[in-house]
């Protein structure tokens, strides 16, 4: 009893928002529903940020729904990376809401903005720590829910429009995903990841598992926008409300990648031979032309929130990169990345809002002047670009260093070749925060209004949590370092959660 | 019995992508909710359920032999009910463009892109 009374930490940040979200729809009075919307995503931090704790201390937590164990039941299993982002995910759903509280009003309010944004919330959580694959494509397909109803929140055309270009394409990314399921299934007889490992780890690898793996990894790569199936994520994420668009760009994306991470390295075995030929091939070329375009894009850019969205692929590129090189160090790096750019890309997009508040546009060609009127936010932002450029000492730098340490050890001609690509990608993505910083901070306001606008203090608030993480994590490096390295150790030797889910079959009749 | 729905399968395969590749809005749901359907055929043709015995334990016996597995068959209902879903908020997505704009095509410009006409990748 106590055993499950323990476990059941494991499901806290997933049942808080969802209750709440239940709660928040049946609330009419809009200051109460911000306020349970806040207190939600505050307890779930705690929940998060408390398993995250208790995994540390004392390894992996495993949930069994209903005592029913790995072939048969559901399980939720919270491992070092699970809780590790989990953590991340409610810090940057904090940011957030903290951030929504100057920027979300009335209408948007009253549209659903709470419910949805907690069912969001419930829904990467659920991803990061469920246990079962099939499970998986429910959070996803939940997330894919709430963000066509946040995206959409005002009902203005562009919005509509911007959902009907990103829904099909993740429909699309859905059903491969299931498909891959569907066969993985047919083949194992089990939908439990730990369990499906080693079912499959003990046989040679068939041509329906490799498919499978395939199947996978494209409607993976396609809901974290990589190379060819990118478009979708620029033409429709500027278009929703800057809150909604910086938790979609700090989190959808990494959960596909997360989900890419587990069901590659975890079920497939991929790095060491395995079901997956020529996988590591595919997703570094893949890694390299997702940066180059992305890089390219961007700097054609003058909306500030195009620009980023460009920005936020590339950055999923140096997470694929990480994974391309498919050693323990690389899957480090990878985790490391992950937690780096969830932060930081949902910071960026957060004080993009706030320029927007400062200067009345997002387009950068009207905007100008923020430093001499805002210099307090100009650090803020100063400190987003740096750290997404990867100037030490911040996050960004320890990220890509450990990225390409990772690439330069494992000394194929493929890594060394993306290793030059990342470095040419760097160089350009340190140029198109200096023609945004150039444009929108240094020189002076051409055209629109005179005189200073006011940042809202929430604004700040929101932009500065997240500044004060990236700094913290660049300044005491070797908490998530030794976490994420914890994590890998977790995802490539998975006996241990293999036998932690595989214990308690017994208990089946 | 197999080859049978496999190659149904297949055909519905072809007939969703032929229609989500559509200029026309409608057509991408059809679609879309024919897509959904090949991949329920798929879950259900990949567990390979053979067996029509309903998975029930009967008395005096402690093992099942020779029945359906349900594990496909929730899986299904359950992929039923997300597509079901999906489809309801696409449908009224693309409800909300018609009243919006007037036109069920997906026009080469469109209100999403006016921010700045220019950049590349912004068409789809």
């Amino acid at each position: 009893m106590t055993a499950t009374w323990e476990a059941g930490y494991t499901v806290w940040p997933v049942v808080i928002p969802l209750v709440a979200a239940a709660c928040t729809m049946l609330i009419r009075r809009r200051g109460a529903r911000r306020w349970v919307m806040e207190a939600a995503v505050l307890l779930t931090v705690v929940a998060a940020v408390t398993l995250l704790v208790r995994v540390t201390a004392g390894g992996t937590m495993v949930m069994k729904f209903g005592g029913w164990g790995a072939p048969f039941g559901i399980t939720f299993v919270a491992d070092s990376v699970g809780a590790l982002l989990t953590a991340t995910a409610g810090v940057v759903a904090l940011a957030v809401a903290v951030f929504a509280r100057a920027d979300i009003r009335a209408r948007r309010r009253n549209a659903g903005f709470d419910p949805l944004f907690l069912g969001m919330l419930a829904a990467v959580n659920g991803a990061f720590l469920t246990g079962d694959i099939f499970n998986l494509y429910v959070w996803f397909e939940l997330m894919l829910v709430t963000a066509i109803g946040l995206m959409t929140i005002d009902r203005r055309r562009d919005q509509i429009d911007g959902a009907l270009r990103y829904a099909p394409m993740s429909m699309m990314g859905a059903t491969f995903i299931l498909v891959g399921i569907a066969l993985l299934f047919g083949e194992a007889g089990t939908l439990d990841m730990a369990h499906l490992a080693t079912v499959l780890g003990g046989r040679p690898p068939s041509m329906a598992v490799t498919a499978s793996g395939f199947l996978l990894l494209a409607g993976f790569a396609l809901k974290a926008g990589m190379f060819p199936l990118f478009f979708w994520l620029p033409a429709s994420y500027h278009t929703a409300p800057i809150p909604v668009t910086a938790a979609l760009a700090g989190l959808l994306t990494k959960v596909a990648f997360y989900a890419m991470l587990r069901v590659l390295v975890t079920v497939f075995g991929y790095g060491a031979g395995g079901a997956l030929p020529g996988a590591q091939l595919l997703l570094a070329i893949l890694a390299g032309a997702t940066m180059l375009v992305a890089v390219l894009a961007a700097i054609a850019q003058v909306d500030v929130r195009r620009l980023l969205s460009f920005h936020v692929l590339g950055q999923v590129a140096y997470l694929v990169m990480a994974l391309a090189v498919a050693s323990f160090a690389g899957i480090t790096a990878a985790i490391f990345y992950t937690v780096h750019t969830m932060l930081v890309q949902t910071g960026l997009f957060l004080a993009a809002g706030a320029m927007q508040r400062a200067s009345g546009s997002h387009d950068l060609r009207a905007a100008g002047g923020l430093i001499r009127e805002h210099p307090y936010f100009t650090g803020l932002f100063a400190v987003l670009a740096l750290s997404m450029s990867g100037v030490p000492p911040l996050s960004g730098f320890w990220a890509k260093f450990l990225v390409f340490e990772a690439a330069l050890d494992a000394g194929t001609v493929a890594s060394t070749f993306l290793v030059v690509i990342a470095l040419v990608t760097g160089v350009l993505t340190l140029y198109s925060m200096s023609l945004l910083w150039l444009r929108a901070f240094w020189n002076p306001r051409r055209v629109g209004h005179a005189g200073r606008r006011p940042i809202p203090r929430a604004m700040l608030a929101g932009v500065g949590i997240i500044v004060a993480c990236t700094i913290g994590i660049g300044i005491a490096v070797d908490p998530i370092l030794g976490l994420s390295r914890a994590a890998a150790a977790q995802l490539v030797g998975h006996e241990r959660s293999a036998t932690a889910v595989d214990g308690s079959a017994e208990v089946v009749p | 019995m197999n080859v049978l729905l496999a190659f149904v399968a297949a055909g519905l395969f072809g007939c969703s992508v032929y229609m989500i590749l559509s200029r026309h809005l409608v057509r991408v749901v059809l679609g879309l909710s024919l897509l959904t359907t090949a991949v329920n055929l798929v879950v259900f043709q990949a567990a390979r359920s053979r067996a029509t015995q309903p998975p029930i334990i009967p008395e005096s016996a402690t093992r099942l032999e020779g029945a359906a597995d349900p594990v496909p068959q929730a899986l299904i209902l359950t992929a039923i009910v997300i597509g079901f879903a999906l489809t309801v908020a696409l449908a009224a997505l693309v409800l909300r463009s018609w009243h919006a704009s007037g036109t069920l095509l997906t026009t080469p410009s469109r209100p999403a892109d006016t921010g700045d006409p220019a950049a590349p990748g912004g068409r789809t």
